[in-house]
This record gives structure tokens, sequence and C-alpha cells, in this order.
């Protein structure tokens, strides 16, 4: 494989990561103002702007290996949902706090293990990034833990919400924990995490928040797959073309 | 035995440590209708953070960049923050926030009119930032000085953040003025809507002004709707014209005599009209305030049951 065959499938790489940041980030801030109360809005905001900031360096990181034109807004404002590679579960609609937080928390269970990997990764910049991402994952998870364990052990209704919250979600994970031909070669060079690996830590730790929260695991009986091969659910062109407006009505301008 | 001092002693005595420049703070004796203007404003600048949180909040998932989203993102959290720090300086004159909610949803307490108007293009971000958070900052310097403790210790931390928020509004005005036609059109077209209405924030005439001279009185506020008015437009007439922006104001001239710009007359029918209940976003900002509240309701109930259960359980232990 020649040296710009290799940067390439970096590259591709770091877009995936960086379309996973921006949709979960995303969705998060269309809860600013929208919070169940004031500090919790300030809260979900700051996890927004941490997913969005994680997006633009592994965006920018993307522009570097392309060079030319190439920004770290190119790949958020000028590409359609078929190029889009984000794991689905980022790009269903936030729903109810519920499920935005059990959203967060499956996820944040997985970010924190898998960007410690990351950490390890032989490519330089991508450790860069996934150095930075802990830090602020371990913060996302305290804070998504904490929430499970209220909602679930609180009332009968936020019991109710969260169990069906947690439900809708399974599906998404086995997505999660799969991977094709680009991340399977690139985790056996050392620079993509394994993330197939992660899946039995991230099992146990997941249970043991659900039974302290007393939340039944969901069962295993259906999975949705095609994120990271650009197949969508209709969600993400909405949200592409919310995202998107300004910069497609008016092209070619800076802002 | 010390006498007891009569109402107006303590008013006299009062109004000394006010003339004296010392800081009122929650547990000393205040007259009560002090007590209820402080709460007043304070509450009322308190529910223009957040309310005003929604028409910038109605941009934060069409920003055009990634370092625009996260500067506005930062920024409406801001104002949430500065709702909270109010909310607890008036919550020490004996209010809680959820009565303050409460006087906001039936009306009793009002927030700034201008969040009644729409955000219904991006430059609108720019004209916000710029001219509606700079009335503010204008506003807060001055208040930076009022004679209650909690409020004034607020409005320092306020001010530091809020200078960072009108030069973010600017720039973005700034490179819209250096863009297509389209976009410097759309820049005139916001600065031409928010205009007036951020001439409008000052409030009434000080003549008009029913709050203004017990308020000068009592240094609750230290300089009057007129004078804050004027430093605004003296300021934001250079600004504007740097970046080739127009002032919709015919009567916009310099005065030499005074040192001041003379400026046309606010059409006060329309602040009476969107004042009480005519703007374009009344409506929606209200109904939006409290839809929140209310699908949050069951989010709030699970972390009191989860804190009670939390205690019951370590009461049992320690049993």
């Amino acid at each position: 494989m020649t040296d710009n065959n290799a940067k390439e499938i970096i590259k591709q790489y770091a877009i995936r990561l960086g379309d996973d940041a921006l949709v979960q980030g995303h969705r998060l801030s269309e809860w600013c103002r929208n919070g169940p109360f004031l500090e919790e809005d300030l809260a979900l905001t700051n996890v927004a702007l941490d997913f969005i900031g994680r997006a633009r360096m592994f965006y920018s990181y993307a522009a570097d290996i392309d060079g030319g034109d190439y920004s770290e807004d190119s790949y958020a404002y000028q590409r359609d949902c078929r190029d889009f590679t984000n794991l689905l579960i980022h790009e269903l609609p936030g729903g109810d706090f519920a499920f935005t937080m059990a959203r967060q928390y499956l996820m944040d269970e997985y970010s924190l293990m898998f960007m410690e990997r990351l950490c390890d990764s032989s490519d330089e910049t991508l450790a860069a990034v996934a150095a930075k991402s802990v830090k602020e994952s371990r913060y996302h998870l305290r804070r998504s833990r904490d929430w499970m364990l209220r909602l679930g052990d609180g009332t009968q209704e936020s019991h109710k919400r969260l169990q069906k919250a947690l439900g809708d979600l399974w599906g998404y994970m086995p997505e999660v924990f799969e991977l094709d031909d680009l991340e399977q070669g690139l985790a056996d060079q050392g620079i993509a995490v394994d993330s197939a690996a992660l899946k039995g830590g991230w099992e146990k730790a997941v249970r043991a928040t659900f039974s302290e929260a007393t939340i039944d695991v969901p069962a295993d009986d259906w999975s949705v797959r095609g994120g990271r091969q650009g197949m969508h659910t209709e969600y993400l062109g909405h949200m592409l073309s919310d995202l998107q407006f300004v910069q497609r009505a008016y092209p070619g301008q800076e802002w | 035995m010390t006498r007891v001092l009569t109402e107006a002693e303590l008013e006299e005595k009062f109004q000394a440590r006010i003339d004296a420049e010392e800081k009122i703070e929650p547990k000393d004796w205040m007259p009560d209708k002090y007590r209820k203007n402080v709460l007043r404003q304070m509450s009322q600048h308190a529910h223009s953070e957040v309310i005003g949180m929604q028409p910038e909040g109605n941009w934060i998932t069409r920003a055009p960049t990634l370092h625009r989203k996260c500067i506005l993102l930062a920024k409406v959290q801001d104002e949430g923050g500065h709702g909270l720090y109010l909310y607890s300086a008036a919550e020490t004159l004996g209010t809680s926030r959820e009565e303050m909610n409460d006087a906001l949803h039936d009306g009793r307490a009002k927030y700034a009119s201008i969040f009644n108007y729409p955000t219904v293009t991006w430059a609108d971000m720019g004209a916000i930032g710029w001219l509606v958070d700079g009335a503010a900052i204008v506003n807060q310097v001055s208040l930076q000085r009022t004679s209650y403790g909690p409020y004034s210790r607020g409005m320092v931390r306020i001010c530091k953040e809020e200078s960072f928020h009108q030069r973010q509004g600017y720039h973005i005005m700034m490179v819209l003025m250096r863009g297509s036609d389209e976009q410097k059109n759309m820049a005139q077209d916001a600065l031409n809507r928010f205009w007036w209405p951020s001439m409008m924030m000052f409030g009434p005439h000080d003549t008009e002004s029913a709050h203004t001279a017990q308020s000068m009185k009592w240094k609750i506020k230290r300089q009057t709707n007129d004078e804050l008015r004027q430093k605004f437009v003296d300021q934001s007439v250079k600004q504007a014209e740097v970046i080739g922006l127009k002032i919709p104001d015919p009567d916009l001239k310099w005065n030499e005599e005074r040192g001041h710009y003379d400026f046309g007359e606010i059409d006060w029918e329309e602040f009476k009209q969107v004042v009480n209940g005519n703007g374009l976003c009344n409506r929606q900002r209200m109904a939006h305030h409290i839809k929140a509240q209310e699908e949050g309701k069951w989010v709030r109930d699970a972390i009191t049951a989860y804190e009670e259960k939390k205690r019951q359980r370590a009461d049992q232990a320690a049993a």
C-alpha cells in the first residue's frame, strides 16, 4: 500500500469519527433552551460543545490530508446523507429527556473505552484528539450514569420512560461494535480501535449500571446497521437540511 | 435599653448608607419599597437572560460554520448562566426561582421586550450580539455600582462575559459586510429591524419613567434611561460606519455643541404595542418557556424521588 493510500484510509476513519461527534453534538445542541431546568440546560450545552469541538478536530485532520480548499466545514456542510458515515444511534431525534440521556449513557460508556484505546494509536494526531477526548468523556459518563440511577430509581414514570428509551435504542448498539474491512485493516496496524474488543467490557459496565438503576436489560431481538456505509434513517436528512441551510442557500461565502 | 427606631429613622439611616456608597446586603434592614424595586429589576433581568436564549437558540442548529456554531452555543449558554446568577441574587430577597417563574407565566413579571422580535436570518445573530448585547452592556456596566450588593457583584461577573458577546456579534456583521451583496443586504436588514428595538431597551424617557427618580435616589440605577441611551448611540454610530452599515435614522447627526449624536424620536406606540403582547413572538416565547418547564416536570420529580430514596437508605443503614 502506498503512503497516499494509507493516508486516504486514515482520512476516511477520521471523517467517520468526526461524523459521529458532529451528529451527536448537533442532537445535544437541540436541547439548548429546552432542558428540564436551567442547570441541566447548561450542562447539556457543555457536552454538545465538547462533541462539536471533537468533530472539528477530526474534520480538520481530514482536511489536512485532503489539502487544497478543504476545511472542517467542507465535511459538515457540503456532503449529503449518503456521504455521512456516523453510527445510526447518533442521528435518532432527541426524543424525551430519558431517550437523550439513555443514548448518552450507552455511548459514553463506549466512548470512554474507545478514546482510552485510541490514545495508543500509532497515528499521532488521532492519539492527540483522543487524549483530549478522554478527559471530556470521563465527565460525560459520570453525568449520564448518574442520570441512569436517578431516572431508573426515581419515580414510576421516569423508570417507565427510561426502560422504554433503552428498548428503543438497544437494536442500534450491535453496529457500534462491528468493524468493516477499512476499520479492521487500520486496527491491525494499530491505528484504529478494535471496537469489537470493547464489547465485553461495555456489556459488563452497562449491566452493572442497569442493575443499580433497577432497569431490565432489553431483549436482543432486533438490530439495525448501515451508518458506516452511508445507509441512514430518514432522520439524518432533516438534520442536515437544518444544519446546512445557510451554506446551501448562499453557497461559496465566508461567514 | 436601646430605643426601637421608628420607620422614618430607619429610612434616614438607610439613605445615609446609600449616600455613603455602602452596599446593602440581604440581611440589612431596607425599606419595603426598595426590596420590591430591586426584586422587580433583578427578576426582570433574570427572565430577560433566559427568554433571550430563545431568539438566538433559534439559530444554533443552523449556524453557518462549526466555529460559529460553537461560539453561539457558548454564548447562549452564558445567557443561561447569567440567568442563574441573577435568580440566585434575587433569591437573597426571599423570593424563590419557582415564584419568579410563576410570576413570569401569569404576566406579573416582565422580560426585555426586544426578545419579542423574531430572528429570521443569520445576520440577526450579528445584530443581537452587537446591538442588543451592546445595549445590555451599557446598562450593566452602570449597574456594577448598583446599591444592592448581590446584584452589583452579579453584574461584575456578567460584564466580563458580555463584552465577548458583543464582539462576536459585531464580527458576524463585519464578515457579512465584506461578503456578497446578498450578505450585505442581510446585515443591513438586520440592523434596520433591530436598531429601534435596541434603542427602546433603555426604557421610557426619564420624564416618563415610573421608577427612575426613586431608583436613582436609592442608587439602584446609577444613570438614567436617557443618559444610557445616549451612550449607546454614541458608541454604535462609529461602529456602524467602520463596516459600512447605515443606521436607519434620518435625524441622526453629530451635535458639536453637546458633544453627542442627536437622534430621532422612538416610536413609543410600537414599544407599547410589543410590551402589551402584540409583538411577533410574545406568545411563542411564553409558550416555549412554559412547555420546557412542563415537559421537565417528570425529570425534576424523578430527582426528588431518587434523593428521598437515597436518604431513606442512608437512614436505614445508620439505624
